[in-house]
């Protein structure tokens, strides 16, 4: 039997001369397109009409005002976690535990809130805010220190920190925390009314989260493209070895991304608790740190492209919670899609440095006998 | 507590570090063949899933291991043809994999969630299962277990002294090498994947019908992370591999016991302790820069392609 040889393809793979950049910009929309698609053929498969489905999926949650609210709420938390996420991975490093450094920021915020909420008046969202970042980029530290200084995996650490940050707020809200008057709930008081970050407009719930998601972009855009410090974490991922001749040290480009990661993702984290949440319960985020990752791929790692890929993410937990009231379908359905979006994307990115060359049978037959 | 009692501890260690073992096995074949899959647990919990769903409605649990192999094989073959024919990246890819696993696992198991199982039923063996401390320490194990340490001893003497290990370990530490020596690279690193894919989904397929009889969303709870680390943790030799999952099976049945025994601490920190316990051991490990640099496979999560 023949070695595997992609020459006997009848198509085959060409590395461009260039990186297209047509398919720089075209390939989240395509890969978008390929999950439609993929989404149509299966819920064609449980017998369900398409287009029913995808008025159910895409349109009805949009249709009124109090929808855009709730789709911009829910695009808060994944832009401001993959907007903190992207640095780190053009940097070649790899912080996958946003979930847990967003649970650590609703802590320590939601902390603040609650025991100093009253006390502090005016202060107490500054103040919360201040102690949401820093607990996000505390937890961020520990993977920090321990790449920098023991080599250690951050993607694992970071992770395993996930699953820690998750059980603490379980203790806290079981235990030390808990509302002694909420019938035994595991959750905490309400935040007082000065505690709670201002909505937008009346009758929606996006606040003003979604604001500094957007000022935040705007930052990123300037790290990235204007300051020395933006170009040495692209170098330092794009070339190691060029990067470390040229004296960029490694070590402040783990300390920054994660840095970075932790504090958007600790913003995050207390703009649901005091948002939409209110309060600290065990559950605050239903994967927003883990679907930020796929946010910050599909965003293409560029500022303006997460906060579309955070909107169409966020269009598609909408459209799942809709499917599952009307459709009868599992809310996990958006999680199956949310996937398949990650692997559409990444086959797609290929042909921004490669494209599909037919090849003459004479010419693959005479490549396969040599 | 009496020997009754620490028996009990070590053959429930057991029991909790074999989907390790299955898992950290065949991520440890993956990754000598050079390719890193960060998919672990999504694959585990696809093998859960499908090996839950066809243990109930077939009723054999064989069909039921069968079928998780063949499952987690499936979308080990995506992430391959993702990662070795389209040349993506593979920490992505890999992160992908996991998502859209959890995500599969739970979209299509729905209708399975709370129905009952029968549990892989432990071996029986004549005298030796009835000798007293050593019966069930020893000899009263599920079928399973027996054929993960078979499995450890084989691969550990495939890769050490066979041709077939030999030619996996050139792949994975200088592909360029090789190819050029006409080892198929490609081929041999879709077969690393696809045993890593199998192995992950016997490791779910053993959580949802032996060590826990049923099926619930993302059960595994971060199991394949922890066997991941368990790779690096066992400097990507199989037999340490081996006894780090029982180290770790111990930690997990320890703090279950300490809980059940009302110490004084909640419950939660000792819940924690696996995690935390995997990040001691890696920081332990990766101190010393000498013992990754001898051990990781020097390929280890780079493209490579023949053709380009």
């Amino acid at each position: 039997m023949q070695p595997f040889d992609p020459r006997s393809w009848a198509l085959r793979l060409e590395r461009r001369a260039q990186p297209s950049a047509t398919m720089r910009i075209a390939s989240s929309p395509l890969a978008a397109l390929a999950m439609l698609i993929t989404g149509f053929l299966v819920l064609g498969a449980l017998g369900k009409n398409a287009l029913a489905a995808f008025n159910v999926f895409f349109v009805e949650p949009v249709s009124s005002l109090y929808g855009i609210g709730e789709l911009l709420l829910k695009a808060t938390p994944l832009m401001l976690c993959a907007l903190g996420l992207a640095p780190g991975y053009r940097a070649n490093v790899w912080n996958i535990g946003a979930e847990g450094q967003l649970t650590i920021g609703a802590i320590a915020g939601g902390g603040v809130g609650l025991f100093y909420g009253t006390v502090l008046g005016a202060w107490a969202l500054p103040a919360m805010l201040t102690a949401a970042v820093l607990g996000g980029m505390a937890w961020a530290a520990i993977p920090a220190f321990l790449r920098s200084h023991f080599r250690t995996s951050e993607i694992f650490v970071s992770l395993m920190l996930v699953y820690i940050a998750q059980l603490f707020l379980s203790y806290l809200v079981h235990g030390p925390w808990r509302d002694p008057a909420g019938q035994n709930f595991p959750q905490t008081q309400s935040l007082p009314d000065n505690a709670l970050i201002p909505v937008l407009f009346e009758g929606a719930r996006v606040n003003l989260g979604f604001v500094f998601g957007l000022v935040l972009a705007a930052v990123s855009w300037w790290f990235g493209t204007v300051t020395a410090a933006g170009y040495r974490m692209r170098v330092g991922g794009l070339a190691p070895a060029a990067a470390a001749y040229a004296g960029i040290s490694q070590r402040a480009n783990i300390w920054l991304a994660m840095l970075i990661g932790g504090a958007t993702a600790g913003l995050a984290g207390i703009c649901e608790v005091a948002g939409p949440i209110g309060l600290l319960q065990p559950v605050i985020s239903p994967g927003y740190g883990y679907a930020a990752i796929i946010v910050a791929f599909v965003g293409r790692l560029h500022p303006l492209g997460i906060v579309l890929a955070s909107l169409l993410m966020s269009a598609l937990y909408l459209g799942g919670e809709s499917a599952q009231l009307e459709l009868q379908l599992p809310s996990s359905v958006s999680g199956l899609f949310q996937g398949a979006l990650l692997f559409f994307l990444l086959a797609a990115e290929l042909f921004i440095n490669f494209r599909l060359r037919r090849v003459r049978p004479a010419r693959a037959a005479v490549a396969r006998s040599a | 507590m009496n020997v009754a009692t620490w028996v009990a501890i070590a053959s429930s260690a057991v029991g909790a570090a074999t989907p390790l073992v299955y898992a950290a096995l065949g991520e440890l074949v993956t990754e000598r063949s050079g390719v890193l899959n960060l998919g672990v647990e999504g694959m585990m919990l696809v093998g859960a899933m499908s090996g839950f769903a066809m243990g109930v409605s077939s009723g054999s649990l064989w069909l039921a291991f069968l079928t998780a192999a063949g499952a987690g094989a499936l979308i080990a073959l995506l992430f391959g043809a993702l990662t070795l024919s389209l040349q993506t990246n593979q920490v992505a890819t890999g992160m992908a994999l996991t998502l859209f696993g959890v995500g599969l696992s739970a979209f299509a198991g729905r209708s399975f969630v709370g129905l009952p199982i029968a549990r892989v039923p432990p071996l029986h063996i004549p005298v030796l299962s009835d000798l007293p401390v050593l019966g069930p320490l020893l000899f009263r194990y599920d079928p399973l277990v027996y054929l993960s340490i078979v499995l450890c001893a084989l691969i550990a003497w495939l890769l050490q002294r066979a041709r077939a290990g030999l030619r996996l370990r050139a792949v994975g530490e200088a592909p360029a090498v090789a190819h050029s020596l006409g080892e198929p690279v490609t081929r041999i690193r879709y077969l690393a994947v696809l045993f890593g894919g199998a192995m992950s989904g016997i490791a779910g397929a053993y959580l949802s019908t032996a060590l826990t009889p049923m099926w619930v969303e993302g059960m595994s709870a971060g199991r394949g992370w922890i066997a991941l680390a368990l790779v690096v943790f066992g400097t990507w030799k199989p037999w340490r591999v081996l006894g780090g999952a029982y180290l770790f099976g111990t930690v997990t049945v320890l703090q279950l016991y300490a809980q059940g025994l009302g110490v004084h601490i909640p419950s939660e920190f000792l819940s924690m302790l696996p995690y935390a316990a995997t990040i001691v051991v890696l920081v332990v490990i990766c101190r010393n820069p000498r013992t990754i640099l001898l051990n990781q496979p020097a390929s280890l999560g780079r493209s490579f392609h023949p053709g380009f």
